[in-house]
């Protein structure tokens, strides 16, 4: 059994974006705040702070979660992939690329949730109809695009990533 | 929007997290999912001492199907959702599951969380008290069942004792002849229900209703099973769905709040009930 005393501060270690990373952590930092603070990734944006509006979502061992509604110690030794990890040798991939092809963002404040829930989703449902698409953003607040866009991108992500990714199953975009 | 500052546990053992419980006496909140939880803790709604980490126990977010459905404390609704062969002893869970919360809230919030809880317009509560479940407790005084009509009392409060864990819920298994609908009504979808309605009906083979059971969510302060039992023997047909619906909404006490008023709740279990009765009616469902 672990148990850590409310000042204490532990170090907390995780996989992030397939490198181990280490940090310190009180019992109530959030997740989203080690993340930001302790490993430098701002990418990982904080919005309502209480699991709402789906800004701060990252992937932890491989499911799309909401990481201002975990705790850091919760997640020691934890698998995170966070919008940092998206990009391969630099570029954008398909589904960033796609983002940008479709204007599927204004500020940009949402976004990096939405790929990650994205990215999750379409591991898991790789064909999706627009309302299966619209179900999953119904977990992200946007107030920019009215989502119009977005649902774009990501059924033209889709598209792409069946026409590429056929032959190997349950790889993730 | 940060918690204040509490003591966090990580039990091994379901014998250390109920000695934890037993320790704090009751200033220790059970972490699941957090799903619920991690938003109260963040508005400071909820300051306890200590926080009991329950999903490192092994072995705890496990699913049996047998005579009866058992599902683990820290099972997710996603891998509840995912689970075929819970799905098909409890079809009511999965038709009610997708209404909850969204896609990224159910990867990480747990069936059992959500029971413990109680919130009263949550799905999962409604689904086991529509179905006459049972939520299963320890403590260092033993193991008890206790039927989740009995388990939930008022708005997030439940017949849970402060020493005692949620160790599982029990399903009873859907009969061949069984028939279900399920249906809510909020601002937006993934949002808490305004009403929610769960139905499980037996229609025999003259078209006759044998067994029902219609609950209701988000209408009072604890999930809601309505008396149904004058309505036996009746043709299942889109006219008892409305009567029986209209009784129901004749006898409820609904709550008036923010999100909708009572007449407005009581309006919406005589139609949407009529709906999702007529729905789980109808002979090719």
């Amino acid at each position: 059994m672990q148990r850590i005393k409310p000042d204490a501060r532990v170090t907390v270690t995780l996989e992030v974006d397939g490198r181990t990373r280490r940090g310190t952590a009180e019992p109530r930092t959030l997740l989203s705040d080690f993340i930001r603070h302790e490993l430098g990734l701002y990418g990982t944006h904080v919005g309502c702070e209480h699991g709402v509006c789906g800004a701060c979502t990252v992937m932890v061992d491989g499911r799309a979660v909401r990481s201002c509604v975990q705790f850091a110690v919760e997640c020691d030794g934890a698998a995170l992939r966070t919008v940092e990890g998206l990009a391969e040798n630099g570029e954008l991939n398909i589904l960033q690329r796609a983002f940008r092809r479709h204007h599927a963002l204004q500020c940009g404040f949402c976004t990096a949730g939405i790929l990650m829930s994205t990215t999750d989703f379409l591991a898991r449902c790789p064909d999706p109809t627009e309302a299966e698409v619209r179900d999953m953003l119904s977990g992200h607040l946007c107030r920019c695009t009215g989502y119009q866009t977005i649902v774009a991108a990501i059924l033209d992500a889709a598209a792409e990533l069946r026409a590429t990714t056929k032959p190997s199953k349950g790889e993730r975009p | 929007m940060k918690p204040a500052a509490f003591e966090y546990c990580r039990p091994d053992t379901v014998e250390e997290a109920i000695a934890l419980l037993a320790e704090f006496g009751g200033d220790a909140n059970v972490l699941a999912g957090g799903m619920s939880l991690g938003a109260m803790l963040n508005m400071r709604l909820a300051r306890p001492a200590a926080l009991v980490d329950i999903k490192r126990i092994p072995g705890f977010d496990a699913v049996s199907v047998n005579g009866e459905a058992r599902t683990g404390a820290t099972l997710t609704q996603a891998r509840a959702l995912e689970h075929t062969a819970l799905m098909r002893a409890v079809p009511l869970l999965g038709l009610a599951l997708p209404w909850t919360g969204h896609f990224q809230t159910r990867n990480r919030g747990t069936l059992a969380g959500s029971v413990a809880h109680a919130d009263p317009s949550a799905e999962t509560p409604l689904v086991l008290a529509t179905l006459d479940g049972e939520v299963e407790l320890a403590s260092a005084r033993g193991t008890r069942r206790l039927r989740a009509r009995e388990f939930f009392v008022d708005v997030m409060t439940t017949a849970r004792e402060p020493d005692e864990l949620v160790t599982a819920l029990i399903w009873p298994k859907a009969g061949a002849a069984t028939r279900h609908a399920f249906a809510e009504i909020a601002q937006r979808h993934g949002d808490f229900a305004i009403v929610a309605c769960a139905v499980a009906a037996e229609v025999d083979a003259s078209g006759r209703l044998r067994a029902l059971s219609l609950g209701l969510g988000g209408v009072e302060s604890r999930p809601l099973v309505a008396d149904t039992a004058a309505f036996l023997g009746e043709r299942a047909d889109r006219a008892l769905a409305g009567a029986i619906a209209a009784a129901a909404a004749e006898r409820v006490d609904p709550l008036n709040d923010h999100k909708a008023s009572a007449d407005y709740r009581r309006a919406l279990v005589r139609t949407l009930g009529a709906q999702v009765l007529a729905q789980a009616f109808k002979t090719d469902s």
